[in-house]
């Protein structure tokens, strides 16, 4: 067939009901406020790793409150926790716990695999 | 008389526990390393010897410590310990000199009575029983004190007590039981026998003006027995167990043994020295600020010695230090909680066998599956030469006026300087090890050991105290590392900087990292006092407050956090200075919003008192040109 060089974008669609929110539960469960973000991006642009390379908070957060674990899982382990982000967030969150939680859930998830 | 059954439970009991303490104590000197063992055989025959002895007996029975910060609990420790102690040794000389024969077994100097009862007929044997009543009367004393403690903290000055557990109240009813089970019991036998001087006389012989004494006596007797050797018996599961454990703790400490990063014989010594005093909760901001009263280093040292749940308790603490600074024992409470907050990664952890009578070592897998580099998207670093480097560290980067402040104050002083985070730099490594990830935290440490390497430079300046500490005590460095306090102190005493009088009124807030964390309390204060009229606050130097933001506390809500700093706030403001200066870009910025008053960095301050305009910037203009060859845009 003939290549256009172009083609259909794949559906973006968010499926709840597959994706896993276990990790933001255990994060909301022990970090209260990290309910509380709304996504202004104001950590993702203090971020000291996000000068480096495309680490950015605000995604983390979006990812992990879709559930879209698998992607968080890697980025995660970019952060510095200097803490910048927890200090310049409008809404309090207390952002370096949130990725110290997630951290710790990947472990655990991992831990129980092994 | 020589033996009576009643003495079997207290025999029982003391010998139990002098077995149990040799047992002990060769199991920990067997886990010592190597380099300890040699530190403790050293210290045996050396001057630490004599040290310990009178830290001994200043510390563990006159508890001198707790005397000064609060005369009324010092009180009753000592009169409970050395009460108790001279009770003892009184006792046996008693029994040795006015006994039947010499060297005799132990209960009889401590049931001297009911075997020698007429005892005291004669001036000189009233005169000794005399003594004795008023060592008891002293240690009952303390212990009046120590149940009124127990219901009513404030009573004695604490704001708060220690929450007990069911063993410790058994052990802690057995102790109370104690003296006045004696009191009683020798007051009947006194009385039956007319014997005894102002305290066991008279109350024995007003006892037994309705009681048949020798009959009445005896079950006392029995009481007394009992209660010591049940407070034995349960002393090495509860924090009793302090009593003879701190005496190890201070001829360790004395022979230079240190806690370091692992769990080991000398944290485990120091968490069984802990007496749950509770001064350390009295200390806590958590405490009497944000209302926090379960995560204290009491609890902690408790939770460990019980197998508990550490995780929230470790972790939940801005380790500002401050109960390091009151523990009357000297436990290194930081340390300890940080070596729990490695828990996850430490191949060492300690559990109880035995019923909790002893503790085994437990080895944990080593090494996790999925280490692997966290940070490999770093760029290869080539930083320009120069003499001095100034690395402002990611909190002066969120307070830029410290950054300019102190790029004026570089320039000023005419050094050859490179700002190496000009552009932002990689975060210290400080914040990963307070949050226990070691290993992550070794890896920021050898990527910017390398941008310092390369620059050749002799001294490293930095703004922020966090930065200051990790620089310090983890990077193997060939390079004299200053805060921007010192290093400011030096270009004044070098004549460098000139620097005009501000007349100004300030106070100064000494940040945790620096003061408590790395000894710095001098220098800052020396350069305010240069510029402006420093001012004095009640917390001073090692009493100083934590602002509350620390990075220490990982799980420390922002309500939480602004509740700290304004209480901080409104005590260091309370005369109303011109500014509130600290030198911490993080205590900066978490005591400004919490202030009316104008909070200051001292680099800040400094660069306003800079005397002429600073020159040309050179230094800084060359820089910048090698940034642009580096990053090939020139």
């Amino acid at each position: 067939m003939e290549k256009f060089g172009f083609a259909l974008s794949k559906a973006r669609v968010i499926d709840y009901d597959a994706n896993d929110r276990a990790i933001a539960d255990y994060i909301l469960e022990r970090e209260p406020s990290f309910g509380a973000c709304i996504e202004c991006g104001g950590c993702s642009a203090t971020c000291t790793t996000g000068n480096f390379t495309g680490f950015s908070l605000r995604e983390i957060h979006i990812l992990l409150k879709r559930g879209e674990n698998e992607q968080v899982r890697k980025k995660i382990r970019k952060c510095m926790l200097c803490g910048k982000c927890s200090l310049v967030c409008p809404r309090g969150v207390n952002t370096r716990n949130v990725v110290f939680l997630a951290r710790q859930a990947f472990q655990k998830e991992e831990d129980y695999a092994v | 008389m020589q033996f009576d059954p009643f003495v079997i439970p207290f025999n029982l009991g003391l010998y139990f526990i002098l077995f149990y303490a040799v047992a002990r104590s060769i199991i920990w000197f067997r886990e010592l390393s190597r380099p300890d063992k040699l530190r403790l055989q050293r210290g045996f025959f050396g001057k630490a010897f004599g040290q310990s002895l009178k830290e001994i007996f200043l510390e563990s029975l006159i508890h001198r410590k707790i005397l000064k910060t609060n005369p009324l609990l010092g009180y009753m420790h000592m009169s409970l310990a050395f009460g108790w102690f001279l009770l003892i040794l009184f006792g046996t000389i008693e029994a040795d000199v006015f006994g039947e024969k010499h060297l005799n077994p132990p209960y009889k100097a401590i049931f001297f009575k009911f075997f020698n009862p007429d005892h005291g007929k004669t001036i000189f044997e009233a005169g000794y029983s005399f003594l004795m009543d008023l060592i008891l009367a002293f240690v009952l004393s303390g212990l009046i004190l120590a149940v009124i403690k127990r219901f009513s903290s404030k009573a004695v000055g604490m704001k708060k007590t220690t929450r007990l557990r069911t063993l410790d109240k058994v052990a802690l009813t057995s102790l109370w039981l104690i003296f006045p089970s004696r009191l009683i019991a020798e007051s009947l036998t006194s009385g039956a026998y007319g014997t005894g001087s102002f305290l066991t006389g008279t109350l024995g012989s007003w006892l037994a003006s309705f009681l048949p004494g020798r009959e009445a006596a005896y079950p006392f007797w029995w009481l007394y027995s009992l209660s010591l050797g049940t407070f034995f018996l349960l002393l090495p599961l509860t924090r009793y167990l302090h009593i003879p454990t701190e005496l190890f703790l201070i001829f360790m400490r004395n022979s230079g043994i240190r806690t370091g990063d692992k769990a080991g014989t000398f944290s485990e010594v120091e968490v069984h020295s802990c007496s749950s005093c509770g001064i350390c909760i009295d200390t806590c901001q958590l405490n009497f600020s944000a209302g926090i009263n379960t995560i204290q280093s009491a609890y902690l040292m408790k939770a460990i010695r019980n197998n508990g749940e550490t995780f929230e308790i470790a972790h939940n603490c801005l380790l500002c230090g401050r109960c390091d600074q009151v523990c009357p024992v000297g436990i290194e409470l930081s340390p300890i909680r940080m070596i729990q907050r490695r828990a996850g990664d430490s191949e060492i952890k300690y559990v109880n066998s035995w019923k909790g009578y002893f503790r085994n070592k437990q080895s944990l897998p080593a090494a996790r599956p999925n280490i692997r580099s966290s940070y490999d998207f770093l760029p290869e670093s080539s930083p320009s030469k120069a003499d001095v480097l100034y690395f402002a560290g990611c909190m002066t980067h969120l307070t830029p006026s410290i950054k300019n402040a102190m790029t004026r104050i570089m320039n000023a002083s005419g050094l050859n300087w490179s700002f190496i985070d000009e552009t932002g730099g990689v975060c210290c490594g400080r914040p990963l090890m307070l949050a226990g990830q070691d290993k992550e935290a070794r890896e920021l440490i050898n990527y910017n050991s390398q941008i310092i390497w390369k620059s050749g430079a002799h001294t490293l300046v930095t703004s922020c105290p966090i930065c200051y500490k990790v620089f310090k005590e983890s990077y193997y460095l060939d390079v004299e590392v200053l805060h921007h306090s010192q290093f400011i102190k030096n270009l004044i005493d070098e004549g460098s900087l000139k620097l005009n009088f501000l007349h100004k009124r300030v106070t100064y807030h000494t940040p945790c990292e620096l003061g408590r964390g790395s000894g710095v309390y001098n220098e800052p204060k020396e350069v305010l006092r240069h510029v402006s009229n420093l001012e004095t606050t009640g917390f001073e130097d090692e009493n100083s407050l934590c602002c509350g933001g620390s990075l220490g506390n990982i799980m420390l809500s922002h309500e939480n956090k602004r509740k700290i700093a304004s209480d901080v706030a409104s005590e260091l403001t309370k005369e109303n200075p011109d500014y509130l200066v600290t030198s911490c870009p993080l205590c900066k910025k978490t005591l400004a919003p919490a202030t009316k008053s104008k909070v200051a960095d001292i680099s800040e301050i400094v660069a306003e008192a800079i005397a002429s305009p600073p020159s040309v910037k050179k230094n800084s203009v060359r820089y910048k040109k090698n940034v642009r060859e580096s990053a090939g845009i020139a």
